[in-house]
């Protein structure tokens, strides 16, 4: 998918994270922070990396704020603003898809 | 060298006898010396003890590079007199190389952190330690390590002269001229004043400061005016919305409600609930929750409590009032209920930090506890419980009397959530050590009960009552299954603060974090 303008999913709340994503320049940029990183760091940017690979996005810079969320908090995050950057969030998901 | 735990003390730590922990109860039946301070006679009698300011004061006693002054935490987050201290000793006087014997520090004492990170103040001794403190500490910016201990460990420590305070601070609700100090009666109070006991016998020099000053005698005293150098009187010793809460108020939460109850279930099982037994419980949600579960058992049986210690609060001084309880002994209040209680609703004592959990005295209360229940970061398989170490390895909590009255009881329960957000409480290996498995009997979880191994007598309790439990490994592989398995913790060599077990042998040590790159 292509990244077509900036797009917002998540909180800042506790258990939740934020993902911002928006156009790239020509790769996956990503700038992560975390109140768990030390311990969850490198599983944070595993799984976003891994939920663009399978939404096929590999142009955007992603700006990912967790604040403890679980993995799957994660993907369901990096999927709802990358479907919202491609103006597709409202109908028609594909559940069970690429949409996991 | 591995201690008893598991854990690596480094070499250069276990130099003038200091040892590895090598278990529960193991300076049982040693002697120990105890070291007395150097006070300076009053023969010629005065008619007060009142100076104009705390440099003079500091003046008085001598103050000068490199002493040790320490504080107690009776006002806890509302606290102004540690800063205070420390602005006039440094900044007034100009003193450097200072080291603060604190019976806990916390996020009142932020300013701390800039006399570190200049150096003026090179070491810490505190049984918790919170706030920017902690983080200015965890990034190697003290000049030697932080010395943690339990509340009963520290007067153990001072007593044998392994911590020597040149002047000790008392932060007196009311005070009269001379010295004689009471935590009720003023503006700021604050209740028991327990902690402040040993340091003012044991200190060269005692300077009581106060924002209430009332007429002499004033009795029953805390702090007695026999140890007292000098009495300074401010506008303000703290903040009382921070000293003490409205009330501590039992959670609604129906998680820690089921726990506490699930608690109240495994007291009850075991021989020990009968009547005229002893408990203290931790002011946390669960923890303090658990009182409401036990009172309906007691009830159920027709018995009563015989005596409860701690930090207090209202729930407990409530039980003291219906006569569900006999007498409760109190070293520190949480709350404006507690606070109005001591010395006034009958059977509400004082004591001493000593007299309540130090390991090296003839019979510390903790040693007659029944039950406890507590609260932890983390606790591992090996029923080791983390009370300081954040899961990031920052320093932000106190081991307060944990690990005193989990050795002390006969049934230390530990209740708590199996994962918090995203970090397992139940874990494979803690990241700090400060209560040792040895002395934990029981982990209540939101996700099942388990009992120490070591405690087969209590496993048969269980069973008999019909109460399920699994293994605290399973607990484990659950936690983990929720929020996946932790990477390590990396640190660098350097020790930032050492955790003496509460018989002052080395439980653990806390290194300096590598800062963390993806």
């Amino acid at each position: 998918m292509k990244i077509q303008k900036p797009a917002v999913a998540g909180t800042l709340e506790s258990s939740d994270v934020q993902v911002t994503v928006e156009p790239g320049t020509g790769s996956v940029e990503l700038e992560l922070s975390s109140n768990v990183m030390n311990q969850y760091g490198r599983q944070i940017k595993e799984t976003v990396l891994a939920t663009l690979e399978r939404l096929d996005v590999n142009d955007a810079r992603v700006t990912v704020v967790d604040k403890g969320a679980l993995d799957c908090t994660i993907a369901a995050r990096v999927e709802c603003a990358v479907f919202r950057s491609c103006g597709a969030s409202d109908k028609d998901l594909p559940w069970g898809g690429i949409i996991r | 060298m591995k201690n008893a735990v598991g854990r690596d003390i480094p070499e250069e730590l276990l130099v003038n006898g200091k040892e590895v922990y090598q278990g529960k109860n193991y300076m049982d039946g040693k002697y120990v010396q105890k070291v007395g301070p150097k006070t300076r006679r009053y023969e010629a009698p005065q008619e007060s003890k009142i100076v104009a300011s705390l440099a003079d004061a500091l003046r008085q006693c001598g103050a000068a590079s490199g002493m040790t002054f320490s504080f107690h935490h009776h006002l806890r987050d509302g606290d102004y007199v540690v800063n205070m201290v420390m602005k006039a000793a440094i900044e007034e006087l100009g003193l450097e190389d200072l080291t603060i014997a604190a019976t806990s520090l916390g996020n009142a004492h932020d300013p701390i952190a800039d006399y570190i990170e200049q150096g003026k103040v090179i070491g810490i001794q505190t049984s918790g330690i919170r706030g920017r403190i902690g983080e200015v500490v965890s990034a190697g910016k003290l000049k030697t390590p932080a010395i943690v201990r339990s509340h009963g460990g520290r007067p153990r420590a001072i007593e044998a002269g392994e911590v020597h305070i040149d002047i000790a601070f008392v932060a007196a609700p009311t005070s009269d001229c001379v010295g004689n100090c009471r935590g009720i009666g003023g503006k700021s109070n604050c209740g028991s004043m327990g902690y402040a006991m040993t340091d003012a016998k044991f200190a060269d020099h005692v300077v009581v400061v106060t924002d209430c000053l009332v007429d002499f005698p004033n009795m029953p005293a805390s702090v007695e005016a026999i140890d007292v150098d000098a009495v300074v009187v401010v506008d303000s010793i703290g903040n009382p919305k921070k000293i003490a809460s409205a009330a501590a108020r039992i959670s609604q939460n129906p998680r820690d409600l089921m726990m506490a109850e699930n608690v109240a279930k495994v007291i009850a099982s075991t021989p020990y609930f009968k009547d005229g037994f002893s408990f203290q419980t931790g002011v946390g949600g669960p923890s303090l929750a658990a009182n409401l579960f036990i009172e309906k058992i007691m009830d159920e049986r027709n018995i009563k409590m015989g005596w409860a210690i701690g930090g207090i609060c209202g729930p407990m001084v409530e039980l003291l009032k219906k006569d569900k309880v006999g007498k409760v002994i109190d070293v520190q209040d949480f709350d404006l209920d507690a606070v109005n209680s001591i010395n006034q609703t009958p059977g509400h004592y004082e004591m001493s930090a000593s007299q309540y959990a130090n390991p090296a005295n003839k019979g510390a209360f903790v040693n007659k506890l029944d039950f406890v229940v507590l609260a932890a970061l983390e606790i591992d398989t090996s029923f080791n419980v983390n009370v300081l170490t954040g899961s990031d390895g920052v320093l932000r909590g106190a081991p307060g009397g944990h690990p005193d009255t989990a050795a002390g009881s006969k049934c230390c329960v530990i209740v708590t959530p199996l994962v918090r957000g995203r970090m397992a409480t139940v874990c494979e290996h803690v990241v700090t050590v400060t209560t040792p498995g040895d002395c934990v009997d029981v982990l209540v979880t939101d996700y099942g009960i388990a009992v120490n191994p070591l405690r087969q007598d209590l496993v048969k309790c269980l069973d008999e009552a019909g109460i399920p439990h699994v293994t605290i490994e399973s607990l484990k592989e659950k936690a983990y299954s929720l929020v996946g398995r932790p990477d390590d913790l990396q640190w660098e060599d350097k020790v930032v603060a050492v955790l003496e077990a509460r018989d002052g042998t080395i439980l653990d040590v806390v290194k300096k974090i590598k800062p963390y790159h993806i």
